[in-house]
Order: C-alpha cells, then sequence, then structure tokens
C-alpha cells in the first residue's frame, strides 16, 4: 500500500470520528473519490455490466466539450480585437479567452459545489460527481462579460431548486445548467439579451449582434456568411458558436454510447421541418430564412448535443427519445421565428420538454403494452377459433 | 388553551401553508407589499364578517340551499370592500384589479364557513374567520416583502437599497416580479415551515 493510500485511510478514519472533523467529512469525502479510487466494493452478487459508471460517463462528455470550449477561448478574443479591427495572433486570442472564461468557471465550481457539499453533508450522503458537467456547461451557454455575482446566484438558484429540492444528482427533472441559464434570463435580463453584451470588452462603435439577433430584427442582408456561422467566428454565448467544434464532440458522444444519437439526430430533423414549414408560409424575414440557418445559429447544436441529450432528464424509451427530439426541435425554431422577444428559443424549449419527459415515457410505454396486450389477445382467439 | 386555538391560523394551521388554500391571489397581489397588506386585510375582514354573519343565520338556513346564501352573503360582503376601496384607496384598487371581486370565490372564506362558522357561535367564529384571514394576509406580507425587496429594490414604495449598489453593478431581480417566484417563496417557507415544526410532514 502505497503512502498516499495509507494517509487517506488515516484520514477517513479521523473525520469520520473526530467531532469536530465529521461535519466536514461530506467535503473531505468528495476530494478523497475524486483523487483516488474508492476502496468499496460489492459484497456478493455483483451488479457491474461494463467498466462504464457516472464517473466515465461525466468524464466523456467533458472530453466531448473540450473542442467547443478550447474554440470558445479563442473566438472570444478573436471577436474582442476585431471590434479593435486588430488581427491578434492565436495565443493572444486564445488567452484572452481563457482569462475572461477562468473567473466564469471558479464561480460556477464554488458556488455550486458548496450547495451540494452542504445538503450532502444534511443528509448524510457522499458529494455525487453530477455537479462536474453542469459546473462546465453553465460557463459555456452564458456570454463571457456576464456578471459573476449574477453567475454565483444562478447555479446556487439552479443547484439548489431544480436538484437538491427534488433528491440530488438523478432525480432532477429539470437540466440544471439551463435552470441557471434561464435564471438569469428572467431575472437580469440586460445581461444576457441586447446587441452589446456578446463581445468581451467591445469597441463601442462596433455592433457585434449575434446572428438571431439579427433574424428577430428582420435584418437578414447582415447574417454572417455560412462558412463563418459553422467555423464559430461570430459573436455568442462561450462555448456554442462553432458547430464544428461542437460535431466533433456529438461524433465522441456518439461512438461512446454516452448521448443517444437518436435525441440528436430528431432535434435536428425536427429544426429543419419547421424551418421549411416556415419557408412555404414565408410572411416575413424571419420566416423565409433557409432552414439549415437554424441549426448554424445561436445554441442549436449545442443544445442539441450537450443538454437535450442529459440523460437524467431525457425520456428512456426510444420511440419517446424521438418525440422529445422532434419537438425541442420544431418548438426552438417556432420561438424563433415567431417571438420578437426570444431571439433564442432552445434553452425553453429544452426545459418544456423536460417537462414533458414523464409524460412522453409513460405514453410509450403504454403504447407498447397496449400492443402486447391485444397481439396477446388475437393470438389466443386464433387458437381457440382453430 | 382558547387563545392557541384561534391563534392555530397564524402557523400550525395556516391556510396557504398547511391547507393550501387561496394560493392563487397570494401569487397574483404579492409583487408589492403596499397591495398585500391591502389584501390581507381585506380577507380578514370578508372573512370575519362572513362567518359572524352566517353563524349568526346558521339555524334559519335551510341544509340544501346553504351554498347560494353563503354565496350572497360574502358577494355582498366583497362588493362592499371593493366600493370601500373603490373610494378612499383607488391607487392601490387599480393596482389588485378584479383580486378583489375575485375574494369572492378564495376557498379560505367559504371553506371557514363550511368547516367553523355553521357549526359554532358567531363570536368563535369571528375570531376564527378574522385569525384565518390574518394568516393569510401574512404569509401575503412575508412573500411580498421579498418579491418588493429583490425585485424592485423598494419596500412600501420607498427605495431601500441605496444606489451605490445599483453603480457598482446590483440589478434588480426581474424574476421575483413574476409569479412564479413566488410560488418558489412560498414553497421555501413551507420548507422552513415543515422542518422546525416536524407533525406537519406528510408521508
Amino acid at each position: 500500500m502505497s503512502r498516499i493510500e495509507k494517509t487517506s485511510e488515516k484520514l477517513t478514519r479521523k473525520f469520520k470520528t473526530n467531532k469536530g472533523l465529521s461535519h466536514f467529512y461530506a467535503l473531505f469525502d468528495a476530494i478523497d473519490k475524486f483523487l483516488l479510487t474508492p476502496d468499496s466494493t460489492t459484497i456478493r452478487g455483483s451488479h457491474i455490466r461494463d467498466s462504464v459508471d457516472v464517473k466515465r460517463l461525466m468524464t466523456t462528455v467533458m472530453i466531448a466539450l473540450t473542442p467547443s470550449l478550447f474554440f470558445g477561448f479563442w473566438n472570444t478574443g478573436y471577436q474582442h480585437f476585431l471590434s479593435y479591427g486588430i488581427q491578434a495572433a492565436f495565443w493572444k486570442c486564445f488567452g484572452f479567452g481563457f482569462l475572461k472564461w477562468l473567473p466564469i468557471v471558479l464561480v460556477t465550481y464554488i458556488s455550486g459545489l458548496a450547495v451540494e457539499v452542504f445538503f450532502a453533508q444534511i443528509r448524510k450522503e457522499e458529494v455525487a460527481e453530477g455537479f462536474f458537467v453542469t459546473g462546465m456547461l453553465i460557463p459555456m451557454i452564458l456570454p463571457p462579460e456576464i456578471p459573476l455575482w449574477t453567475v454565483a446566484v444562478a447555479t446556487i438558484f439552479a443547484t439548489l431548486f431544480a436538484k437538491e429540492v427534488f433528491g440530488g444528482t438523478g432525480y432532477n427533472f429539470l437540466n440544471p445548467a439551463l435552470v441557471a441559464r434561464a435564471f438569469i434570463f428572467f431575472a437580469f435580463p440586460s445581461v444576457i439579451s441586447g446587441d452589446s453584451i456578446w463581445i468581451a470588452d467591445k469597441a463601442d462603435a462596433f455592433t457585434g449582434a449575434t446572428p438571431l439577433a439579427d433574424v428577430a430584427l428582420g435584418n437578414i442582408s447582415s447574417l454572417p456568411s455560412i462558412k463563418d456561422m459553422f467555423l464559430g467566428t461570430i459573436p455568442g454565448c462561450l462555448g456554442e458558436t462553432s458547430t464544428l467544434a461542437i460535431l466533433i464532440g456529438a461524433a465522441l458522444l456518439i461512438v461512446t454510447n454516452v448521448a443517444s444519437w437518436r435525441i440528436i439526430l430528431s432535434v435536428i430533423i425536427g429544426g429543419l421541418a419547421a424551418g421549411f414549414t416556415f419557408n412555404l408560409i414565408g410572411t416575413t424575414p424571419a420566416m423565409s430564412i433557409p432552414p439549415y440557418y437554424h441549426l448554424l445559429m445561436g445554441g442549436f447544436m449545442f443544445g442539441a448535443v450537450f443538454m437535450a441529450t442529459d440523460p437524467v432528464t431525457s425520456p428512456h424509451t426510444n420511440s419517446g427519445k424521438l418525440i422529445y427530439g422532434l419537438l425541442i426541435g420544431i418548438l426552438t425554431v417556432v420561438i424563433r421565428v415567431c417571438n420578437k422577444g426570444y431571439a433564442e428559443g432552445m434553452m425553453l424549449s429544452i426545459l418544456l420538454m423536460n417537462v414533458f419527459t414523464p409524460l412522453i415515457d409513460y405514453l410509450s410505454i403504454q403504447r407498447n403494452i397496449n400492443k402486447r396486450v391485444s397481439r396477446w389477445n388475437s393470438a389466443k382467439s386464433n387458437k381457440n377459433s382453430r | 388553551m382558547l387563545l392557541k386555538k384561534y391563534l392555530g391560523p397564524l402557523n400550525k394551521e395556516n391556510p396557504i401553508l398547511v391547507q393550501v388554500l387561496g394560493v392563487c391571489s397570494a401569487l397574483a397581489v404579492t409583487a408589492q407589499v403596499k397591495p398585500a397588506v391591502v389584501m390581507g386585510i381585506s380577507v380578514a375582514v370578508v372573512c370575519g364578517f362572513s362567518n359572524l354573519i352566517l353563524s349568526l343565520l346558521r339555524n334559519t338556513i335551510p341544509q340544501r340551499v346553504r351554498i347560494i346564501v353563503q354565496l350572497v352573503i360574502v358577494a355582498a360582503l366583497v362588493i362592499i370592500v371593493d366600493q370601500f376601496l373603490k373610494a378612499y384607496f383607488y391607487d392601490i384598487s387599480k393596482m389588485l384589479s378584479v383580486f378583489v371581486s375575485l375574494i369572492i370565490t378564495n376557498c379560505i372564506v367559504m371553506g371557514r364557513i363550511e368547516a367553523f362558522a355553521l357549526s359554532h357561535k358567531p363570536i368563535p367564529s369571528f375570531i376564527d374567520g378574522l385569525a384565518n384571514g390574518i394568516g393569510y394576509g401574512l404569509v401575503l406580507l412575508i412573500v411580498s416583502f421579498f418579491r418588493e425587496l429583490l425585485g424592485s429594490g423598494t419596500l412600501w414604495n420607498h427605495q431601500v437599497i441605496p444606489q451605490s449598489f445599483y453603480s457598482n453593478g446590483y440589478l434588480n431581480n426581474g424574476l421575483m416580479v413574476l409569479p412564479p417566484m413566488a410560488l418558489i417563496i412560498i414553497g421555501v417557507i413551507i420548507w422552513i415551515q415543515r422542518s422546525i415544526h416536524k407533525e406537519l410532514q406528510e408521508e
């Protein structure tokens, strides 16, 4: 046994028995489990199917997020220097974005984990891994200039009311990262909407409107080129702009079977179908943009790949996943095109469908039961008539 | 002992927190303290006097038509309160809009008549109605306090949060002005209340 393990064991005993230290057992346990492999094993009748546990799932999602994250660093810096008309070097852009992102992610983790540890201590449970991905997602769906105290308030609100109240990781019915964003969106609309907040430390003369804002205002002609939107060199939230980087992450998630391809695909189909239908109506400029533009603008792909596929808040049945995804895609485009007040519909439509998830699952299971009952009945009557 | 019985609606038998009655208006009128207090007083008055009148009439009302009689009396009281507010507190009555007239549909009023006034003497009935109305008003006061403080930075229409906060980047919480946040605040109050009084926790 190595010295580190010995120290850990000694500390565990100390934290369990010592009166003063036992208040911090949940915190110690979380750090201990994060650093070292837990030594507890199932005693009888092992239930392990393969080595993929919650920790491994979360790590895979983290790795899948890195292309979008790294691109986000670079793009944040690139947009900043672009607004001043400076062509900055790659590492300068990257470093600028990284320094914008670092305080946001630190605030998110500290405030969110504080709530998690607090509840774990009260309930005498271990701190679950769930928050690691949530804490990574929250900064990626926020604009780079977001005031840090609003991030802290929103993270605490989301962890408390979207997750811990319902029992913690695995029991939440809403995606906590999206709840945090929705909280900021409704509580402090001035820091997360409008034209001036999407570029960090922007030059005053530069407009900096996102493509979605252009669509909402009907300025179709000022939309960036398809190439820019696909690569992601456009203003927007930290991690959502590059469709290419998100697709790389999506490929990893699908290959490792962490995210459901059914959901991702059906969200895309739903969005395209709704966009195409609006093209046929085509009375306003927002209705007449090509359907695939919707996939490239705003948080559509990020939502489809990383938010809609959250295994806790999406349906478990295969047919349910298709219905869920289709409705997310359709609703997103409907909100974008029809509602001038909310330029982006992805967040609200995913949250709405999260609420409907249990109903969708119930209906598709019920449909299956009815089908089997009728099959059994017809088999029985065939037997009798023979 | 007697006092304890009548003070029940303030805490352990609170109409909103324990019986979960009258939640709709509690969400609608609590964006500011002033209308919430007026609403609480109005409900207390209507609830108290309707209990008193119906308790006086309880032996003369035929069982089968009692709901209609109750409605007529409550409606008359609500109209009196509504007209009174319109005459003396016009701006608040504008703010409360239909919610004053909707006191008639408030489950607390009818609930107390059915559960208490029809089987008790006038004076206890009056006190019971008043206490329930005050219990309702108390929750409204707590909810509206947080909603107005965090949502508008004011209390009773006076600026409470200093200007220096705003110039340092503090923002009013727009979600507090919207009804969903009232529901969450009531939920938190229920949470705190049930953690203090464990016997109120449902299985």
